[in-house]
């Protein structure tokens, strides 16, 4: 293998590419990137960025010399010719590879009601963060936030330290019900509640209102919230639509074996938020978060430079945090809805616990709230419980 | 090898404690501390994982 394309040019590219050099590949690594920035870190963009305490030039990646890789920046990839091996951009430039790494992403989701507008923004991209911050930069906004997961309640903290007036809405009963379920998606509530914010759940949005700039937003059951920013947070799409018709498979992103080998092609693996990959414990994953990318992409270049079906099982723990309010919310393991949920440290009230999630009597996960003290032990919990499952299954 | 962290830009997210225990601690006050400002040799890989997997890049290794 003398050339390797890596595909999008964000945390789990560049991890790739760094893992091929670190593992002494040697030949030739083209890195394409759709926006027009080296890699960089997300993360920021609804804390640390959104609030200005940071500029642009500190959300940069750490690039050491000597790693050698050819960047095309401002460069989308719109299709892959799987009999020429060939990435195709979106200008008409070819690139052959012998090996390819998809690490395209993911974008934000615009719903259906979603307008080109003054005054609405998506949160996913330094582009993005950059234009809402410029649009907030003369104060006292009336925002409305849409979409009460990760992104949208980061952002609503961010916005009430700002002093913004915030309404949060989602379709949900609670914020981030779908990762943490009711109860505990009752304190982030409560959380979002004694700061201010004016929350509005179990509501669906009908309509962008605004001639201009945006005015408002519609409700399905008529009502107008007003409004003069509205973030719309409503989860990321896979960027898989260049891959049609190439053979590989995909199905909410690039569906991949164990090993981050994608289906239907020869030397051709994929990491970060667009890859959806059997995990050994967990079935079929798919991950947008910091650490994942960063693991995947080493776990993706190994399995390249593997010979074919000589790949190891990616087989991580997963582990996500959030900061809210001054809060650190990090979740270890996968739960899934419908696991019991119950408090094994501190108090809900105290915003200061540790919350396990089990299914069948077997843990599944653990949520941390202001107990970033106990989460490597946990970690270790959750890898040991596995370990228990392998071992009785093979009992 | 020396370990530096920038403490202002470090939001304890705990990742550098996870990818390496022996060298990064974060407390019951939220706060990391540094257990050892000069790992051995042997940690290095551990140590430049964690600085990668630093989300706020606070982390720096010297020589």
């Amino acid at each position: 293998m003398r050339s390797v394309v890596i595909a999008g040019a964000s945390l789990a590219g560049f991890s790739a590419a760094q893992a091929l050099r670190k593992r002494g590949f040697d030949g030739t690594i083209t890195v394409v990137g759709e926006e027009a920035h080296l890699p960089y870190q997300r993360p920021p963009l609804s804390k640390q960025f959104l609030c200005g305490e940071w500029d642009r030039s500190r959300l940069g990646l750490r690039i050491a010399d000597g790693l050698k890789l050819e960047w095309l920046l401002d460069a989308r990839a719109a299709a892959l010719d799987p009999q020429r091996r060939e990435v195709v951009l979106a200008d008409g430039r070819r690139l052959p590879f012998d090996g390819l790494v998809v690490a395209t992403g993911a974008r934000a989701r615009r719903p259906g009601w979603w307008v080109e507008l003054g005054g609405v923004f998506t949160l996913r991209t330094v582009d993005d963060a950059q234009a809402l911050r410029a649009h907030l930069a003369s104060g006292g906004r009336k925002v409305v936030i849409v979409g009460a997961g990760f992104i949208g309640s980061e952002a609503a903290a961010s916005l009430r330290s700002l002093g913004h007036d915030v309404t949060l809405v989602d379709i949900d009963p609670v914020p981030m019900h779908r990762v943490l379920g009711e109860d505990l998606g009752r304190a982030c509530l409560r959380l979002h509640e004694s700061h201010g914010v004016h929350p509005l759940f179990g509501a669906a949005v009908d309509a962008i209102v605004g001639s201009t700039s945006v005015e408002g937003v519609r409700l399905r059951d008529g009502r107008v919230i007003e409004a003069d920013c509205v973030i719309v947070g409503v989860g990321a799409v896979p960027n898989v639509e260049w891959l049609r018709g190439s053979g590989l498979v995909l199905d909410d992103g690039v569906v991949c074996d164990s090993t981050c080998a994608a289906l239907g092609a020869e030397r051709v693996v994929a990491a970060g938020d667009v890859a959806s990959w059997t995990h050994p414990h967990y079935g079929q994953l798919r991950i947008e978060h910091w650490e994942n990318a960063i693991a995947q992409g080493d776990a993706a270049a190994a399995t390249l430079l593997a010979a074919p079906g000589a790949g190891r099982p990616y087989a991580p723990v997963p582990f996500f945090w959030s900061d809210q309010y001054g809060c650190k919310l990090q979740l270890v393991g996968s739960p899934r809805r419908g696991d019991a949920m119950r408090v094994v440290e501190g108090a809900m009230d105290e915003r200061r616990f540790v919350a396990v999630f089990e299914r069948d009597s077997q843990l599944t996960g653990v949520f941390l709230f202001n107990s970033v003290h106990r989460v490597a032990a946990y970690r270790q919990t959750v890898a040991a419980a596995w370990a228990g499952l392998t071992a009785g299954a093979e009992a | 090898m020396k370990v530096i962290v920038d403490f202002d830009a470090c939001m304890s997210n705990a990742q550098c404690v996870l990818a390496a225990p022996d060298v990064f601690e974060v407390r019951e006050d939220g706060m990391l501390y540094v257990l050892q400002e000069e790992p051995p040799e042997s940690a290095r890989a551990r140590v430049e994982n964690a600085a990668r997997l630093c989300p706020t890049q606070a982390i720096t290794i010297e020589k």
